[in-house]
């Protein structure tokens, strides 16, 4: 589309042009705004995940609650890994723009291997249970709660997943302009879902200790 | 053609006609209770309110149309006349103030006629347990011990609470004639108090979609002078049968249209039995545990 | 293999969707023979499957919600019927467990298959015009947007032929559409197909909210964006907030169905009311997301034939975005009746009742831009002052409802239902049917005919007023909703006069098909050569129509709003109006521009998706797991296709401009 959108500020008269009135933004900037929205968007569906976590975490139909069950020393470790590769993510960034592509590699893998344990951790998490007999359709709580932390991990997962075809769209195209703009995406989407998780580790784990 | 739509037309009219001359009888403007009565008081005087506005609004729109039609030589043109202070002013305040009174009539009804409270009498109020099942109305009588199916016996001049449950989908127990309905839900107890002026017979019915037999989900509301009342509960402990947890479990088979029939005694509990063990019928050991517990 | 399909899903045994059925796949073959003695496939998939032009896609949503219409009063015709009938003993032509598939295949039809591929449609067909823009912000996600709803679409038509529609009502509740009471195929069919089309739909919310924030043309802040952008704007950060609810909703709804987990259930800890809250989450905004564009739609209608600028720009912005935020805090009222607290009641119906201000406010500055003005009474303004009338009735009969007193007797009646076709049919069908007759000339070249489309909005019109009247009135009577056969006989006038006015819109529909062959017919005859037929004030007019595919050789600059009528008022002075458009003073400075490919994703994703719906709704797993895959390769193709340009010169933007004079070149 027409470029030009940051370029004249002023126009022929020498005033200055007011930030609305520039026509179409660049590609970048619709790009990160569209996805800043779906990004919203998913927040939203994790929003009524919540609501639900909370209307039914009392509803445990004679079986276990939070309290009962929770590992909270390996939610503890989980938070770390995760809070840990977005920082990493953040440097695979920074390597990415500054073209480094050693270094893009690197933090791509420190971030992936990060981002597996979190979900190596969550799924044994959710098999204890199970094999302890709390599976998700023991009880209206333990549903809420394997719907809410299995959404943000199917969310994880496929992040990872994302992480690697976007290595592999480094290795085969390059850090262009359109592979380094993905990478600013996954980036977003990779710190939101830090953001979601500081929700389920407060509200789900940290919330069943005052029960 | 012309002619063809012109008779379906006339046709279509007199029906109208003929339907709102015989519609006299609408329910709900038609209460046979205080509840009713207030309701439907509520409908008219709001709509009244409602259309002091809305009339001269319709009568505006088609007589601006009418005026401005683009071949009226008379009208004035203002062409690029897009705003006024003034009338920005009014049309906001117009809506608003209506709304600011119809508000209070929404807060202050919403008190006065919340279904949970108790109407307001002399007389000791009657207790009525409703069960919805599939597709029929259980109505227990924990005072007299005894319980009916689609068959609703009320005392006239006797405020009624009802405790409401479902033992299946959701319901809504509506009376037109008396006022609110309140849903039934697996799980949950709901409230609704009604009362009933005078003697007849009344239509009942769910309100809320449950399944292949709901248009059937009907019942008969019997309002009787007291004695009236008396008589029918004694007829009914003498009837026979029981409804216990087997009787119970007899009941939540679905069923359309099945006949009217009343329980000569109930065995005590199974109302919150039911209330508690949503999903499935109580059995018997459940019964007592919950009759114990009362 | 085939998971619970069998041959006992196609329905032998019930004539109604048997010959129906018969009778769709014989037309459906029949199309498919003439399009390919013809030769047309070339030319349908060139230049609409695979488009991303935004006009293109436009038209299509418009088209599969105008087929859609038809099959979703197909079905209120039959319920209808029915009711005329099954009065006292009688049963009537449609047994219960058909009439419940019927009224739940109506309500689904009609709200997501009709109306909102309706204003969707004329979103995508308007917005980018009037903004002074070539395109949306991204164009093959528009087009996976439409091929997802057309996905939902197929899915719900497929249930029609193989297994069963949902018999629970459009939304749902449970415990009703639990396993443990729905335990068919018919559920499962609503919730995936809803399921795909709602991601269409929120696609479209991210793609329309970018595009109406960050693509407007040089000089277009947001208050000099025509008033249908508002409304669209509005409509679509309403989609982006709402629809991820729907999306959860079902989402557990599925996983209760599927996998056995207790969200909703009657037992293990399951609240059903949990459910009637989320899906009003979205249910309430929802309406605001398909009546908000339709009165955007009435705005620039009743301004262009008053010859006018709207009345109260800023007061009607002002109006869109409060029912905008408003929308989200009122969704408790199609549940008062659920045991909700006095205090909670009486908010929830004071907010409801909130809404009627802006909305009110609205109504009098359409009133007040009339005042003044020089109406020329065409289609578009018949539909206008036709919802003006209607809308404020059913507006009235909402407010009414919104008392929570007044709901405990009305909740659930065909009073209900006579209110919200009211607003719907009044609202959102005439706003459409405005929109659609003034779009129209600019879409493809040729005016629609005027003699027939008054004659359809007579049809809508008094038959809308024959079939709910009598509704309003059996409300009253105590006749409730979704009832399949009644008992008390003077019930059944009403019920026979809603249909005869059920079968005056039906005739109204059909004189719409007419209308529109008639006037491709005799297309030649009502051409439009200016571009601008209506004397119209907003940039669309402006350019050619149809507009070519990159609509504007050079981006407009705006100074103001109505934008076009200001170049024009400016031009009479000079007499040059047949040759300026945009800048009078300055011959066009043309440079090449870029416009994307078509593209194949839109189609394949979709095709994968119906695949992936049909395999998760008869649990045939190895289909549902070949489709997720097929729909990862389409994404990762896409993910690797770095030639999606196409380029246009200079030279051949000028030279279509050379050919259409009436677009602005100075010579």
């Amino acid at each position: 589309m027409s470029g030009g959108a940051n370029v004249a500020v002023l126009d022929a008269q020498g005033k200055p042009i007011p930030l609305s009135q520039r026509g179409p933004a660049s590609t970048w900037s619709m790009i990160s705004f569209g996805f800043w929205l779906f990004l919203l968007s998913d927040i939203v569906i994790f929003s009524a995940l919540f609501a639900t976590y909370a209307v039914l975490s009392k509803s445990t139909a004679g079986g276990p609650s939070g309290s009962d069950i929770f590992d909270l020393r390996s939610v503890f470790i989980e938070t770390c890994c995760l809070l840990a590769s977005s920082f990493t993510c953040g440097l695979m960034l920074i390597a990415a723009e500054r073209r480094r592509l050693q270094n893009f590699y690197m933090w791509a893998a420190v971030t992936w291997v990060l981002g597996a344990c979190f979900i190596g951790l969550e799924v044994t998490e959710f098999s204890d249970f199970v094999a302890r007999g709390f599976g998700p359709t023991h009880s209206a709580f333990l549903s809420a709660f394997f719907t809410l932390v299995g959404t943000h991990g199917c969310h994880v997962s496929s992040g990872l997943l994302w992480l690697l075809v976007m290595v592999a769209q480094v290795a085969t195209l390059g850090l262009r302009t359109t592979v380094v703009r993905r990478l600013f995406c996954f980036s977003l989407f990779w710190h939101a879902l830090d953001l979601v998780w500081i929700g389920v580790f407060t509200i789900v784990y940290l919330g069943s200790v005052h029960v | 053609m012309a002619r063809t739509a012109r008779r379906l037309l006339g046709i279509c009219c007199s029906t109208l006609l003929a339907a709102s001359l015989s519609g006299c009888s609408a329910a709900l403007l038609d209460p046979h209770g205080p509840i009713g009565a207030q309701e439907k008081l509520i409908l008219i005087d709001s709509t009244a309110i409602m259309l002091a506005i809305v009339i001269p609004v319709i009568i505006a729109t088609l007589a601006f149309a009418w005026w401005y039609r683009a071949g009226n030589p008379r009208a004035r043109r203002l062409p690029d006349w897009d705003y006024s202070g003034r009338i920005e002013f009014v049309v906001w305040a117009i809506p608003a103030l209506v709304i600011l009174f119809l508000g209070g009539i929404a807060w202050l009804s919403s008190h006065e006629l919340d279904p949970p409270k108790a109407i307001e009498s002399s007389v000791t109020p009657l207790d009525i347990d409703v069960v919805s099942l599939n597709w029929k109305w259980l109505f227990i009588y924990p005072d007299a011990g005894i319980a009916s199916v689609n068959k609703l016996v009320l005392p006239v001049a006797t405020p009624v609470r009802f405790h409401m449950t479902s033992a299946t989908v959701m319901n809504s127990f509506f009376i037109p004639q008396l006022g609110s309905q309140v849903y039934t839900m697996a799980g949950m107890a709901t409230k609704l108090n009604l009362m009933v002026d005078d003697p007849g017979i009344y239509r009942g019915l769910s309100a809320q979609f449950s399944g292949e037999g709901f248009s059937d989900m009907t019942f008969e509301v019997r309002a009787v002078a007291g004695q009236d009342f008396e008589q029918w509960l004694d007829s009914a402990r003498t009837g026979g049968g029981t409804l216990d947890a087997a009787a119970y479990e007899t009941l939540t088979q679905p069923s359309v249209n099945e006949a009217p029939h009343t329980y000569g005694t109930v065995t005590g509990g199974i109302f919150e039995a039911i209330l508690m063990h949503p999903g499935a019928a109580p059995s018997a050991a459940q019964i007592e545990h919950s009759d114990s517990a009362d | 293999m085939l998971g619970k399909l069998t041959w006992a899903a196609i329905p032998f045994d019930q004539p109604i969707p048997l010959v129906t059925s018969i009778v769709v796949v014989c037309g459906i073959l029949a199309i498919l023979a003439l399009v390919t003695v013809k030769g047309w496939w070339t030319y349908l998939w060139r230049e609409w499957f695979a488009s991303t032009d935004h006009k293109r896609i436009g038209v299509m949503y418009v088209a599969l919600g105008l087929v859609m219409l038809i099959r979703g009063f197909a079905d209120a015709l039959m319920m209808r019927g029915q009711l005329a009938l099954a009065q006292g003993g009688a049963p009537g032509f449609l047994p219960p467990e058909h009439y419940d598939q019927i009224f739940s295949a109506h309500g689904t039809i009609m709200i997501f298959f009709v109306a909102m591929p309706f204003v969707i449609g004329l979103m995508n067909f308007a917005v980018p015009l009037q903004l002074g823009v070539r395109d949306v912000a991204f164009p093959v996600l528009n087009s996976v947007s439409f091929w997802l709803t057309a996905s939902g679409v197929l899915l719900v038509n497929l249930s029609l032929f193989i297994g069963e529609f949902a018999k629970t009502g459009w939304l749902a509740y449970p415990p009703l559409s639990e396993l443990a009471y729905s335990p068919g195929v018919g559920v499962d069919y609503s919730l995936w197909s809803l399921q795909i089309s709602g991601l269409g739909t929120l696609l479209t919310g991210i793609n329309f909210t970018t595009t109406i924030l960050k693509m407007r043309t040089h000089g277009m802040s947001y208050l000099r964006m025509p008033i249908f952008c508002w409304t669209s704007l509005a409509a679509n950060l309403l989609i982006v907030a709402a629809f991820p609810i729907l999306t959860a909703t079902f989402a557990l709804l599925l996983l209760d169905r599927y996998v056995g987990f207790h969200f909703f259930t009657d037992d293990l800890g399951g609240n059903a009311v949990m459910y009637i809250n989320l899906i009003w989450c979205w249910g309430h905004p929802e309406v605001y997301i398909l009546i908000l564009p339709c009165f955007g739609v009435f705005s620039e209608v009743i301004a262009t034939f008053s010859g006018k600028p709207l009345f109260g720009y800023h007061s009607m912005v002002v109006a869109t975005m409060a029912i905008c935020v408003l929308s989200f805090l009122v969704w408790l009222h199609h549940f008062f009746t659920m045991g909700a607290s006095a205090d909670v009641n009486g908010f929830f119906g004071i907010m409801t009742m909130i809404i009627a201000v802006p909305t009110g406010v609205k109504v009098f500055n359409w009133l007040f831009t009339m005042y003044g003005g020089s109406i020329r009474f065409t289609v578009p303004i018949y539909w206008t002052i036709g919802f003006m009338v209607t809308f404020t009735l059913g507006g009235m009969t909402g407010v009414l409802l919104s008392i929570p007193p007044a709901d405990f007797v009305l909740h659930n009646s065909l009073f209900l239902i006579a209110h919200f076709h009211n607003v719907i049919i009044g609202g959102v069908v005439f706003g459409f049917m405005a929109g659609y007759n003034y779009w129209f000339p600019k879409a493809f070249g040729f005016t629609l005919d005027e003699t027939l489309g008054k004659a359809i909005f007579w049809c809508w019109f008094i038959g809308f007023y024959l079939a709910f009247m009598p509704l309003y009135m059996l409300g009253l009577m105590g006749a409730t909703r979704r009832m399949q056969h009644y008992a008390d006989p003077s019930w059944q006038p009403y019920m026979i006069a809603a249909f005869c006015g059920a079968a005056l819109i039906f005739a109204g529909i059909g004189l719409t098909v007419i209308q529109l062959a008639w006037s491709i017919r005799t297309r030649e005859r009502r051409r439009d050569l200016t571009g601008d037929p209506w004397n119209g004030r907003t940039l669309e007019w402006g350019t050619a129509s149809p507009p070519p595919s990159w609509n504007y050789a050079v981006e407009p600059h705006v100074h103001g709003i109505d934008a076009f009528w200001a170049v024009k008022t400016k031009n009479k002075e000079l007499h040059k109006v047949a040759e300026s458009r945009y800048e009078a003073d300055h011959k066009p400075h043309y440079e090449s521009i870029h416009m994307p490919k078509r593209s194949a994703t839109g189609f394949v994703t979709a095709f994968f998706a119906v695949l992936l719906g049909f395999g998760l709704i008869w649990h045939i797993w190895w289909l549902v797991i070949v489709a997720v895959i097929a729909c990862i390769g389409v994404l990762l193709r896409q993910a690797w296709d770095m030639d999606r340009d196409l380029s246009i010169t200079a030279e051949e933007l000028e030279e279509f401009d050379r050919r259409h004079p009436s677009l602005g070149s100075q010579r």
